[in-house]
C-alpha cells in the first residue's frame, strides 16, 4: 500500500470523486492556482478545468451561501474554507441554510455539500486563526462532522462525505497535512458515523479525534513501557457519534480518558462522558477523565502555545490519577 | 463513670448486629439493667440493656446502621462528665421519629447520610459485588481515596471463594429481561436467617464429611411413661417427645463424649457442658436455640424450658442466652408425618439427630407380630470426629434409654 502524505490522500479523494462525477465542483479562496492554503487542491485545475474548480472572493458568508445553493440546484459542491475560525462567517449558511433545507421543505431537496476547512492550533498562528470550533458545528442536527486523524481516513472520509446527501463538514488539521501513512488505491471509502479501534488494549480507553489521536497513541505507547495497556478510539466522526465502538471498548477496560484539542467546557469529552454513564454506568471503574484544550486564547507565544494544547504528557498524568492505587 | 455501650455478641458465629430502635433518646436518663436499645442479628432480635446509669451522652450508631460486634454503639456518662476522646467519635445521630430498617443489602448506605458515609466503590466494582453477592462493607478500596475498584472485589472472590460473606441479594424491582427460553421468575431477597442458614449448611456440607446411621426405636415405653407423667404435671411442665429426646440425647452424650464434640482446626474440640439444640421452623427459616447442661437439668425442667424457648422463637423474642453455643442438635420433623430423615449437621457440631413421626407399626418381638409405637432417627455425623461404630453404639445407647424410658427420671 503506497504511503502518501494526508494533503496527498485528500487531493486524491478530491480527484477520484471528480472524476467520478461530473456534478463535483471545487471552489474557495486560492484553490486553483495557488492549490488552496494548504494544497490540497493543487494540480486539480489541469486535470478538471476552471468549470469546475474556481476561486473566490475573501468572503466566507458568499463561499457557504453558494455551496448551499449549489447543491439545492444539483451538483455536489466541495467548498473550502481557510481554516474553521472563519466558518463563523459562514455559519448563517452552514447551520440556518444548510442544515434545515432537508427537513424544512418536507425533504424536497437535499442540501449534499461538502465544506473542507483546517481546525486546530499549534502553528503559532494566535487567537483568532488556532481555534478548534468543532464542537459547535457538531451540536447542529442536520450536519455531519467529520475529523480525520490519518490519512487513509482522510481519503475515505472525504470520498463519503462528497457521496453523502447531507452536508458534511470535513475538518482538517494543519499539523497533519505532512503526516505520512498508508493509504488504499482507488475506491477506498471509510463510512460516516463509524469510529475506529486504532491500538487496542485492556486497562483504559482513550478517545479522542483528529491530531489527539496521533497524541493518544503516543501516551499508550508511553504508557506500555509502564504495563499499562491503553485502547485507543478514534471517534473519526463527530455527528454522528459512533457510541456503540467507545461504549464496547469501555465494557472491557472500565476506564476512559477522552482526549481533545478543543476547550473542555461543553466539548466533545463532556458528550462522549456523559455518554458514557448514561449507558455504560455500571462498567465504570472510575470516574471518566478529561484531557482538552487550556481555556485560554490560543497565545501566539510558542511555549505558550504548547502550555494550552494537549501532549502525551498530559494524557499520561491523566491515567496515573485514574490509576493511583491508596496503600492498605 | 464513662460507659461504653458495645454491640453485644448473642452468639458464637455473630459477627455484627443491626440497630433496630434506639429506646433511648441522647440526654435521657438510664438506669444499669434498663432497656437502652433493641437489636438484630442474624437470628434473632434482642434487647440490649445498659451496663451503667447516668445518661444517655451520644448514640454513635443510628438506627438501621449494621456495625461489628464490640462496636461501641452509645456512651453513657454523668450529665455533664468529660467524655475523652468523644469530638473523635461518629457525628451525631439526629432523631426523627422511626426509621425503616433498611435491607441488609443496602450496606454501606447508611440511613443518614452523614452518620454512614457511602461506601466509595466504582461503578463496576459494585455490580460484580451485587452479581457476586459480596458485601462491600468488607473490602478495603485501593483505588484513589481508598475507592473500592473492580481489582479489590475480584481479588477477594478468587483469594477466599468460599468464605466471602454474602448479603441478601436486592429483591428485584422488575424482572430481569428475559433470556431466550428462560422460565418466567421472580427473585426475592433473602432475610437475615435465611442468609445465615445459606451459609453455614453450604458451608457445613462442603467441610463435614457428613455419614448417616439409623435406627428403629420402639415408643411404646416411652409414650406411656409420658401420658402418666403429664397427667400429674400442670400445663407449663408437661412433657414432648422431643423433650424425652433431649434428656435422652443427653444421657448419651455423657457416655459418648466424642460425640459432644467438634472438628476445630486439625484438632478435636470436646466439650465439658451438653448443650442441645433445638431446631424450631419458623416462617422465616430454622433456628435453633439451645437448652444449657441438658444432663443435669431433670425432665421436667427440659420440657419447661423448651415450650418457653420455642414460644419465644416463634415470637422472635429470644434473648441472647437462648443462642449459648450448642454440642448437638436434634430435627425432629415428627409432626409431619415424616418417616425418616437426614439432617445437615449444625456447625461446629458432630453430629445431629433426626427425628421422623412415631407410628403404630407391626414388628416381630420373640418370633411373633405385634403392633408397637416406633420411631426412626438418623444420625448424620462428622467423620472427621468420629466413625460408624461410635455412632452405630450411640444409637444403641439412645435407643435403650428411650425403650426404658425409667431411664430418663432416674
Amino acid at each position: 500500500m503506497p504511503m502518501i502524505t494526508y494533503r496527498e490522500a485528500l487531493n486524491q479523494a478530491l480527484r477520484e470523486e471528480m472524476a467520478r462525477d461530473e456534478r463535483v465542483v471545487v471552489f474557495g479562496e486560492d484553490v486553483v492556482a495557488y492549490g488552496g492554503a494548504y494544497g490540497v487542491t493543487s494540480g486539480l485545475v489541469q486535470d478538471f478545468g476552471d468549470k469546475r474548480i474556481m476561486d473566490t472572493p475573501i468572503a466566507e458568508g458568499v463561499i457557504g451561501g453558494a455551496a448551499v445553493g449549489a447543491a439545492m440546484g444539483g451538483l455536489r459542491p466541495v467548498a473550502e474554507l481557510m481554516t474553521i475560525n472563519f466558518a463563523l462567517l459562514a455559519s448563517d449558511a452552514l447551520i440556518n441554510h444548510a442544515a434545515k433545507v432537508h427537513h424544512m421543505f418536507g425533504g424536497q431537496m437535499s442540501v449534499p455539500l461538502v465544506i473542507r476547512m483546517v481546525g486546530g492550533g499549534g502553528a503559532q498562528l494566535a487567537s483568532t486563526h488556532s481555534q478548534s470550533l468543532e464542537a459547535m458545528f457538531a451540536h447542529v442536527p442536520g450536519l455531519k462532522v467529520v475529523t480525520p486523524a490519518t490519512p487513509a481516513d482522510a481519503k475515505g472520509l472525504l470520498k463519503s462525505a462528497i457521496r453523502d446527501d447531507n452536508p458534511v463538514l470535513c475538518i482538517e488539521h494543519a499539523l497533519l497535512y505532512r503526516v505520512r501513512g498508508e493509504v488504499p488505491e482507488g475506491d477506498f471509502l471509510v463510512p460516516l458515523g463509524k469510529a475506529e479501534v486504532k491500538r487496542e488494549g485492556k486497562d483504559i480507553t482513550f478517545v479522542a479525534y483528529s491530531r489527539m489521536t496521533l497524541v493518544a497513541l503516543e501516551a499508550a505507547d508511553r504508557l506500555s513501557q509502564e504495563g499499562i495497556e491503553a485502547e485507543v478510539v478514534d471517534l473519526r466522526s463527530l455527528r454522528p457519534l459512533d457510541m456503540e465502538t467507545v461504549l464496547a471498548s469501555v465494557r472491557k477496560t472500565n476506564r476512559a480518558v477522552t482526549v481533545e484539542e478543543a476547550w473542555r467546557t461543553y466539548g466533545i469529552g463532556a458528550e462522549v462522558a456523559s455518554r458514557i454513564q448514561e449507558e455504560a454506568f455500571d462498567y465504570l471503574d472510575a470516574p471518566i477523565q478529561r484531557v482538552a484544550g487550556v481555556e485560554v486564547p490560543m497565545p501566539y507565544a510558542k511555549n505558550l502555545e504548547q502550555a494550552a494544547i494537549p501532549d502525551a504528557r498530559r494524557v499520561v498524568e491523566a491515567v496515573k490519577k485514574l490509576l493511583v492505587r491508596t496503600n492498605v | 463513670m464513662v460507659s461504653e455501650v458495645v454491640m453485644p455478641k448473642m452468639g458464637y458465629d455473630m459477627t455484627e448486629g443491626t440497630i433496630v430502635r434506639w429506646h433511648k433518646q441522647e440526654g435521657d436518663e438510664v438506669k444499669h439493667g434498663e432497656v437502652i436499645a433493641e437489636i438484630e442479628t442474624t437470628k434473632v432480635t434482642v434487647e440490649v440493656e445498659a451496663y451503667g446509669s447516668g445518661v444517655l451522652r451520644k448514640i454513635v450508631v443510628p438506627e438501621g446502621q449494621t456495625v461489628p460486634v464490640g462496636e461501641v454503639i452509645a456512651i453513657i456518662a454523668g450529665r455533664d462528665e468529660a467524655i475523652p476522646g468523644m469530638e473523635e467519635k461518629a457525628p451525631l445521630a439526629v432523631k426523627e421519629g422511626p426509621k425503616p430498617v433498611p435491607r441488609p443489602a443496602e450496606v454501606g448506605v447508611g440511613v443518614k447520610g452523614e452518620a454512614a458515609p457511602r461506601i466509595a466503590a466504582s461503578p463496576v466494582a459494585r455490580q460484580i459485588a451485587r452479581e457476586q453477592g459480596v458485601d462491600l462493607k468488607l473490602i478495603r478500596g485501593t483505588g484513589p481515596g481508598g475507592r473500592i475498584i473492580k481489582e479489590d472485589v475480584e481479588a477477594l472472590l478468587t483469594k477466599r471463594p468460599a468464605e466471602v460473606p454474602r448479603p441478601a441479594p436486592v429483591p428485584a424491582v422488575a424482572a430481569p429481561a428475559a433470556a431466550p427460553h428462560e422460565i418466567p421468575h421472580e427473585e426475592r431477597g433473602l432475610s437475615r436467617i435465611r442468609q445465615t442458614i445459606a451459609r453455614r449448611m453450604a458451608e457445613s456440607k462442603r467441610v463435614a464429611p457428613h455419614f448417616f446411621v439409623t435406627s428403629d426405636v420402639g415408643m411404646t415405653e416411652a409414650l406411656r411413661l409420658r401420658q402418666s407423667m403429664n397427667a400429674l404435671l400442670e400445663e407449663r411442665a408437661k412433657i414432648s417427645v422431643t423433650d424425652m429426646l433431649v434428656k435422652a440425647a443427653a444421657k448419651t452424650l455423657l457416655e459418648f463424649p466424642e460425640v459432644n464434640a467438634s472438628f476445630a482446626e486439625g484438632k478435636i474440640r470436646v466439650y465439658h457442658r451438653i448443650n442441645i439444640g433445638i431446631a424450631v421452623a419458623l416462617d422465616e427459616g430454622l433456628v435453633t436455640p439451645v437448652i444449657s447442661d441438658c444432663d443435669k437439668k431433670p425432665l421436667s425442667q427440659i420440657a419447661q424450658e423448651a415450650k418457653e424457648l420455642v414460644q419465644r422463637a416463634r415470637t422472635g423474642r429470644l434473648r441472647p442466652e437462648d443462642f449459648t453455643p450448642g454440642t448437638f442438635t436434634i430435627s425432629n420433623l415428627g409432626m409431619f408425618d415424616v418417616e425418616e430423615f437426614v439432617a445437615i449437621i449444625n456447625p461446629p457440631e458432630a453430629a445431629i439427630l433426626a427425628v421422623g413421626s412415631v407410628t403404630v407399626r407391626p414388628v416381630v418381638v420373640d418370633g411373633e407380630v405385634k403392633v408397637a409405637d416406633r420411631m426412626k432417627v438418623t444420625l448424620s455425623a462428622d467423620h472427621r470426629v468420629l466413625d460408624g461404630a461410635v455412632a452405630a453404639r450411640f444409637l444403641q445407647r439412645f435407643k435403650l434409654f428411650l425403650e426404658q424410658p425409667l431411664h430418663l427420671v432416674s
